[in-house]
């Protein structure tokens, strides 16, 4: 392997690592937070992506279908909290994978209603459907950058949200000392409310962004669920600064497993989260 | 811990048909035929497509073969080997269907061959293209009305050899199709003077092929052969657009590659060379008409899959007619199909000593939204069915 390839591979890595950092982001801070195992959090990525098929299509352009798509998540998020999660709070976690579960079922019939089985393509935007030279007669996608860019730019953003504001320190707060946050006047049930819609929202966004390069079609939230627990699970559940080292770990692992070792390659992924359990059995950063 | 959304579905509506079963009328007059097809996961569109071609000829009898109602029962295999068994099963011994019809899944047909042998079952496969089918588990009651795997593999092979391409890279997915197609491949190719300098694959069904694309940049061959099927196939011909690759490096695949997929991959197709044994513009009359009457019906284009079912029911429908529907009369009913003429849509086959289709293999390139037939790639090919000993 020359230079070239080794740089382009890692950039493949990170690419795919921040994507998964993307999606995984909204379960941890779900899961860490609020307490609750969320096994529909793939479907939310899966729905990300049908919106961003469907939006594109009816509006035109996937910039606006993004923003509309944003919106839509977080409203969706809100009221999904309020008619069904807020009910798990105090549950068992048997509850919540089973009621979970179902609503996996649930999104999946009605995907299936209401925009039916077929594998789908979304466009890319005409400004970032190039590719850049990068030396040695090999490109790298234009978009695939873009992508990187704006998940790079969320996970900034979140850390600054959650470590720097006011709200970010509700939030901390409340994942741990629900009721001390509660007797000091902040109204805990709006709280978990946003954060539930924001992770909801994350994944949704993340489905759509995600949708030119990976194509839309059934069942692909299974798929991203599995390797989503597993980059929470190895980042310690609750920490999105685990979730971003997790998530680029199994970007590297993947990647460079692909090339170097066909054979066992979708083993390694399971192998890296093994591994780091028995060293740190609560992940390499534990929140809280 | 894969996620299987109809399952509910799948078990109401067997539980459903169960009960119609139970029902008075006598089961002599009826022919029950098991559909065990994915319809959930990355082959969900393959597997109505396939039960679509195959309802259209049942209607076009007018529901019955041989004066007897055809009844379904159907089962999602989810494309799951580990279920496969349990699954077939339980269409054999639950069900006591008269025929099984399926599937998309290799790994998933096999274990329904198996079953199939074990209880004497009849089984048409209308997709999967694993050689062991009609190689060393050939047996008198299994049919395939699609292909093997070697054979539109071993057809590409000879025409990238007779264009003069010197190198090529093979990708797939790691699982039975893919290493059968890539053998087929190499077969050919290198019987041609080709030469293959390397062989890469991916687990199934994962779709990151970025870093395999960047492999494929630094071995720059003249060409690179891929089997890649539904949802994986739209990915991957996007992902090599988008790599802009193309320009130096021919991308060639089996037909599965651009079949049922081109509405989703638009203009990252355009050009692509497949083989297989369907084209979309064919000028066989009955082509025309099963493609006039499918549309009409379902709304929907046809595709190799849709052909497939079709003609899965035809091959049952010329052993069953042979017997005047006495279903127990086996050993007549499949030298009927034997020996049976298949008028299908792809132009009119028959069937190997091994009860493979002996057909044409046709070279398409992808213009618009159809896959258009450039020239014959293989005339009456037929499989080797090395293992079989029918």
């Amino acid at each position: 392997m020359d230079l070239t390839t080794l740089l382009i591979q890692c950039l493949n890595s990170v690419q795919y690592g921040l994507l998964l950092f993307l999606v995984a982001s909204g379960l941890t801070l779900i899961f860490g937070i609020m307490g609750v195992i969320n096994l529909a959090h793939g479907s939310f990525y899966m729905i990300g992506a049908y919106l961003a098929f469907s939006l594109s299509t009816l509006l035109g352009s996937l910039p606006l279908a993004l923003l509309v798509g944003v919106v839509l998540a977080v409203a969706f998020g809100y009221l999904l909290e309020w008619v069904f999660f807020s009910y798990l709070y105090e549950r068992e976690h048997l509850q919540q994978v089973l009621m979970t579960y179902g609503l996996i079922l649930v999104f999946e019939e009605l995907r299936s209603l209401l925009v039916g089985d077929e594998v789908h393509g979304v466009a890319i935007p005409e400004l970032l459907a190039g590719s850049i030279a990068i030396g040695n007669g090999m490109t790298y996608p234009v978009y695939r950058l873009f992508v990187s860019g704006v998940c790079l730019a969320l996970a900034l953003g979140m850390y600054l949200l959650i470590s720097k504001t006011r709200l970010g320190m509700m939030v901390r707060a409340g994942a741990t000392h629900r009721e001390m946050v509660q007797s000091l006047g902040i109204n805990i049930t709006l709280l978990y409310r946003v954060v539930f819609a924001v992770g909801v929202a994350l994944a949704v966004f993340a489905g759509m962004i995600a949708a030119p390069m990976s194509s839309v079609y059934p069942g692909m939230g299974g798929q991203v669920l599995i390797v989503c627990f597993v980059v929470v699970v190895i980042g310690g559940i609750g920490s999105v600064k685990g979730a971003l080292v997790a998530a680029l770990l199994i970007g590297f692992v993947d990647t460079f497993g692909k090339v170097l070792w066909q054979e066992g390659a979708g083993a390694l992924v399971y192998v890296l989260m093994a591994g780091i359990l028995l060293w740190r059995p609560a992940g390499l950063f534990k929140a809280g | 811990m894969r996620i299987r959304p109809s399952l509910l579905a799948c078990t109401l509506l067997g539980s459903a048909l169960l009960a119609a079963a139970a029902a008075p009328a006598s089961a002599q007059d009826k022919i029950k035929v098991g559909l065990m097809l994915p319809y959930t996961g990355t082959y969900a569109a393959l597997g109505n497509a396939i039960e679509n071609g195959f309802r259209q000829y049942i209607d076009e009898q007018g529901g019955r073969l041989a004066g007897k109602a055809v009844e379904f029962v159907k089962v999602d295999d989810e494309s799951d080997p580990a279920k496969a068994s349990d699954n077939a099963s339980k269409l054999v011994k639950r069900d006591n269907v008269d025929v099984m019809i399926g599937t998309v899944h290799s790994g998933v047909a096999m274990a329904m061959a198996k079953v199939a042998k074990d209880n004497n079952t009849l089984l048409i496969v209308p997709n999967a293209g694993a050689d062991a089918i009609t190689g060393p588990l050939c047996a008198p009651n299994i049919f395939r009305s699609s292909f093997s795997n070697w054979q539109p593999g071993f057809a590409m092979g000879k025409v990238a050899a007779d264009r003069k391409i010197k190198t090529a890279v093979t990708l797939t997915w790691k699982y039975a199709a893919g290493d059968e197609s890539v053998r087929g491949f190499k077969e050919g190719f290198e019987a041609g003077g080709g030469k293959v300098v390397k062989e890469l694959n991916l687990p199934f069904p994962n779709v990151e092929f970025q870093a395999l694309l960047t492999e494929v940049a630094a071995l720059k061959p003249d060409a690179v052969y891929v089997f890649f099927a539904g949802g994986g196939a739209v990915k991957f011909a996007k992902d090599w657009a988008a790599a802009g690759l193309g320009s130096s490096i021919r991308l060639i695949g089996a037909g599965f590659l651009t079949d049922g997929t081109l509405e989703a991959q638009g203009a990252a197709a355009q050009g692509l060379l497949t083989t297989l044994h369907y084209a979309d513009d064919l000028t066989h009359p009955k082509d025309k008409a099963f493609r006039l009457q499918y549309a009409k019906t379902y709304k929907l284009q046809p595709d190799v899959y849709a052909v497939q079912g079709y003609d899965a029911a035809q091959m049952l429908a010329a052993g069953v007619q042979a017997v005047k529907g006495d279903m127990k009369q086996r050993d007549a009913l499949v030298k009927a199909i034997e020996r049976a003429k298949i008028d299908s849509p792809r132009g009119a086959f028959t069937l190997s000593r091994a009860h493979n289709p002996v057909q044409d293999i046709y070279l398409r390139e992808v213009s618009g939204k159809v896959n258009r037939n450039v020239a014959i790639a293989a005339k009456g090919l037929a499989d080797p069915a090395r293992g079989c000993k029918l």
